[in-house]
This record gives structure tokens, sequence and C-alpha cells, in this order.
């Protein structure tokens, strides 16, 4: 799998409250989650934000509530992949589950700038920054992880493997 | 090798002998928990597996979050849960008027274990480890998978050992340990890892203390908080629980990553300020700091104890002027409590609102919204920025006892000014 997008950076404990309060959390659309999501940081995310967008973060990216619903809508914005310097354990986790590819890279989460334009090979293992024409490589996702993004969750995943 | 009380737990229910940090397990869990925010989504998902519930009496669904229903969408919602609820026949599910915040409620009732593994779709299902029971937050795909499966995988923890001694002051409780705690490992000073708490310190902690303290595990970014069983939790257990159980112990030799010494005796009565729950002050050491609303609820502080230490506070005194009180029993029994102990006669009296159980404010839901530049005392677990209502609002998370004394005076305050 292949991403290629723009970068929205954002800081250390970037909480599940902030990517989208829970004065939003009485509906579980992943559109209308989408219309609000990091509006408490940055309002002009959901303004500008295109298909195809990488999210970059510092520490602990995530933390907070379980709310599978923070992931669904950075993904229902039309980002396509998040890399940080780490995780907190349930975001990682929710994000794998709904499709959603989740890359800790500290090198590269530390170096890529706000604006920046990457190529994210998510299987070869390898971030392009094509703005300053930096390399980074990273851990490749496990094929079943792809596999899981592919089918857009978890759940869809599962349902066609028994299919199959 | 010797196993932490977490290994134990999860080797037993993966049928290991052994697991060691760092392995990937699949495991059989002995509850599934769900609210009214996170179950829908997870209802969703289930039903497009179409399969059966893997047992209805191990799926507990509590709406407490937007609960009694706060707009209409939030009543649809809780409608979704409901009627699921009834379809499958699920055993325990707290309809309003007799339920109350899942982790009050799921330990008050029986329903959590020595040696469970307890998964739930909210990240403070760690508060469990306070009955010996390895609990965790999950997400809403990961219940829905549980529902069907009566499984789930986890990659075993590392471990820090939090070694506990002496015996805590006047005023300070739990909620003090616990905050004092975060801010010497931060937000992410346990994150993936699990806080194994030991020492002699153990025995002089309430149950309510340990259930405080195992609920913030999660604010450290530990994958769970698990105490040692003894007379207290057996105690606590007694009278609740009619099922036999088998409490676990550490090794020995377990393996820690480190371990931290904390004397209780030395905590102090302290203030998280906004906007992480590392940034810890002894309330001693704070500047005037004026506030407009005071929270004295959630599933880090809403049991009668709480409301006990609170009501010590604000007997025959009152709220200041310019702040309003707003006190959320945890539970129905909780409720009920107070009302015959008189706490809640002293709570009107002293001109406070007292609610029914719910989350409501604590996450920002309703009852107790905060405006543009107000700020708020609250000993809920969490002040992220806009977590309590508008985005440039504060809140600053305490223990009751700080909290009953700040409504007093107006600012934040440590309980000895209040009562002399
Ligand atoms: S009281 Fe607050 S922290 Fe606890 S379950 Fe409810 S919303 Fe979550």
């Amino acid at each position: 799998m292949i991403c290629e997008g723009k970068v929205w950076r954002y800081g250390d404990n970037i909480d599940t409250d902030v990517i989208i309060p829970a004065r939003y959390l009485n509906t579980a659309d992943p559109q209308e989650l989408a219309r609000h999501c990091m509006e408490d940081i940055d309002t002009t995310f959901v303004v500008k934000v295109q298909v195809g967008d990488i999210i970059v973060g510092g520490k602990n990216f995530g933390c907070g509530s379980s709310r599978e619903h923070a992931p669904i809508a950075i993904k229902a914005s039309g980002i396509t992949c998040v890399i940080a310097e780490n995780f907190a354990r349930i975001f990682y986790r929710n994000a794998i589950n709904i499709g959603l590819p989740v890359i800790e890279a500290g090198e590269a989460a530390r170096a890529i700038k706000h604006g920046d334009v990457l190529k994210v090979d998510l299987g070869g293992g390898l971030v392009e920054n094509k703005t300053t024409g930096q390399n980074f490589s990273i851990q490749p996702l496990p094929g079943f992880i792809q596999a899981i993004a592919q089918a857009g969750g978890l759940i869809n995943y599962v349902t066609e493997a028994e299919k199959k | 090798m010797g196993m932490t009380m977490t290994e134990k737990i999860l080797a037993c229910q993966a049928g290991l002998t052994q697991v060691n940090a760092g392995q990937l397990i699949q495991c059989r869990v002995d509850l599934v928990l769900g609210n009214d925010i996170t179950a829908p989504p997870a209802i969703h998902e289930f039903e497009r597996m179409n399969r059966p519930i893997f047992d209805r009496e191990k799926i507990v669904l509590v709406p407490d979050h937007f609960a009694p229903n706060k707009d209409i969408k939030s009543a649809q919602m809780c409608k979704t849960v409901r009627e699921f609820a009834n379809r499958h026949c699920i055993t325990n599910y707290f309809e309003v008027g007799r339920m109350g915040i899942e982790h009050v409620l799921l330990p008050e009732q029986g329903l959590v274990l020595p040696g469970q593994a307890i998964i739930g779709a909210d990240s403070h299902t760690c508060t469990y480890g306070a009955l010996n029971a390895f609990a965790t937050g999950v997400g809403s795909t990961d219940m829905a998978a549980a529902m069907a499966t009566g499984q789930t995988w986890f990659k075993v923890p590392a471990a820090i050992k939090v070694n506990l001694t002496g015996k805590m002051p006047e005023w300070v409780s739990g909620k003090d340990v616990i905050l004092t705690l975060i801010g010497l490992i931060g937000v992410d000073g346990a994150r993936y890892q699990s806080l194994e708490f030991f020492g002699d310190g153990v025995a002089n902690l309430t149950m309510a203390d340990r259930l405080t303290i195992a609920n913030m595990a999660i604010e450290a970014g530990a994958k769970n908080g698990i105490f040692p069983f003894d007379e207290i939790t057996k105690n606590y257990l007694d009278g609740r629980v009619s099922k036999p159980y088998a409490p676990v112990a550490a090794d020995e030799d377990a393996e820690y990553l480190q371990t931290i010494d904390i004397d209780l005796s030395k905590v102090s009565p302290v203030v998280a300020l906004p906007h992480l729950p590392e940034n810890v002050r002894p309330v001693s050491e704070l500047d005037r700091i004026g506030i407009q609303q005071v929270i004295i609820g959630s599933c880090t502080n809403g049991r009668i104890e709480d409301l006990a230490q609170a009501a010590k506070i604000l007997q025959g005194r009152t709220v200041h002027p310019a702040v309003r009180l707003i006190v959320i029993p945890g539970s129905q029994t909780v409720y009920l409590e107070a009302v015959q102990r008189g706490y809640t006669e002293t709570f009107v009296k002293a001109g406070a609102v007292v609610s029914t159980p719910t989350c409501g404010p604590c996450l920002g839901g309703y009852m107790g919204i905060l405006a543009e530049g107000e700020r708020a005392v609250a000993t809920t677990n969490r002040n992220f920025r806009g977590r309590m209502g508008h985005v440039d609002s504060e809140v600053y998370l305490a223990g009751p006892a700080i909290a009953a004394a700040s409504a007093v005076t107006g600012y934040i305050a440590g309980p000895w000014e209040v009562v002399k």
C-alpha cells in the first residue's frame, strides 16, 4: 500500500478529546464525526484537509479515551495514515481495527514538517519526504495489517476471510 | 522465570503455563463491557458478523455517559443499546434508575472477581485492577469481536512495580496518590505497561482508594493497574460475590522494568493543572486561583467514601456565591446511601446541586458544561483541553477534600483552609 499526501503536523500527547470532542459523540456516523475532527486544536484542519493527506504526531498520539470515534473521524476526513513517534495503546489498536494504518517512526516523526509532501510505502517500509528529499526507513506493516486496512477494517477482514 | 500478577492472569486465560512481556496471546475474557457511546458502534459491527452472543451473562451494558438521555441523538443511542440487550437477553443491562457510572457499578454489583480478565470499551475499565483482576480498555470493534467469540488478543505488557509504604496523612486520599505517581512518571510513563502495586502501604488503602488509583492507571498510559489480594479485598467481596474466585500473587522473581517507591506518609493533597494530568502541584504551593464550578463525582471519585469526605467539609458551611457545586453520586446505591447518611441534605443546604448518577460533565457531555474562560475543580480524571466544555475553559483535577474546600472558598484551596 502506498499513501501520498500533504502533512498535518501536531505535537506530543494529542488526546482523543481533541481529535473528536465528546460533544459530538452522540453520533457514530463517520462523515458527521469527520466534520469536527481536530477542531479544538486546529480549526483549519476540516476546511483544508484533502483526501490522501497524512497526519504526523509526536509522542503518545491518541492518548485518553478509548473512543473508536477518534480514528474513525481521522479516516473519514480523508487521512490515509498517521505517523507518530509513538502511540497510546488503545488508539493504536482501534486504528488498526478500523483500517487506518498507523506507523511508529521516531526519526521521521521528528524531522517531518507541517505541509511537507510525503510518499509512504507501507509494505516496503519507506517514507519519502518529497519536499525535502529526505528518506526514512520504517518497520514495514505486516501483510495481515495491510489486508485489514484494505478490507476497510477488522470486521470486514474477518467476514471476508470466512467466505473464502 | 517468575510471573507478575498480570502475566499470571493472562497465562491462565490463554491456557498457557507461562507468558512473557511482549508476547502476543489470544485469551478468554470473563466480562465484556460497553456504554451508551461505545456500544452502538460495537453493536453495528457485531450484527454485520451474523453470529450469536458468546455468553449473555458475560456482557455488561451500562448507559451512563449521556444518560438519562441528554438529547434526541443520545436517546437513539441508548435505545440501540436497550433493544440489543433485550434481543439477546443480556443479563447485565442496567437501566436508568438502576444504574451507575460503569466503573463504580461493576465492582459494587459483584461483577468483578480477582483473577479475571475483563475488557471494556471504555478506557477506565482498568479500575477493576483494584480487585486483583486484569482489566483494560479497548475500542468498539474489539468489543464487537469479543461479544461474538468471548476472546481477544493482547500483547503481554511489561510491568512497573509501585512500592507503597507508610500511611496517608489526614485529608490525603487515593486520588492524591495516583496524581503524585502520574506527576512523577508522566502521562506516557507507563505507556503499554502494567502498573503493579505492592508494599506494606497497600494495607492502609481502602478499597475506594484502590479503585481510584487503578482507575487512573490509564492517565499514565498504562494498559492496566493491579493490586494484590488481601483481607480488604476479601471483605469487599464478601456479600457481593457468590461465585468462587482465584486470586493471583506475583512470583518473587517476577521481572519489572523499574520500581517506583512512594512513601504514603509524604504524599500531600495535590492538584493537576490544565491541560494534562501530569501537571501535578501540591495545593499548598498554588497562588489563589479563582473558580466558577466544582464537580464531585465520576468513576474516579463518585463513591460513598468520596461523598463522605466532601460532606465532612461542607457540613454547616455554604458554597461560595461565585461557585456552582455539582455533586454526582456514582451509582444508585451510592445515591441512596448518601441520602440515608444525611450527606444529600448537607450538600443541598450548602447550596449544591445533587444529580442522578451519570458521567455528565466529566467528558463534557451535559450537567455542568464550562463556558469560555471558566475554571473548574473536578474530582474527575482528565483535564485535556476542552474536556469539560469550551476549548478555552480549564479543569483542575483533585480529590474530594480539595474540591469541597474550594467550593467553599471560591478558589483552589486545601481542606485545612476551611476546617480549622
Ligand atoms: S465518569 Fe468520566 S472517565 Fe469515568 S467512565 Fe464516565 S466519562 Fe469516562
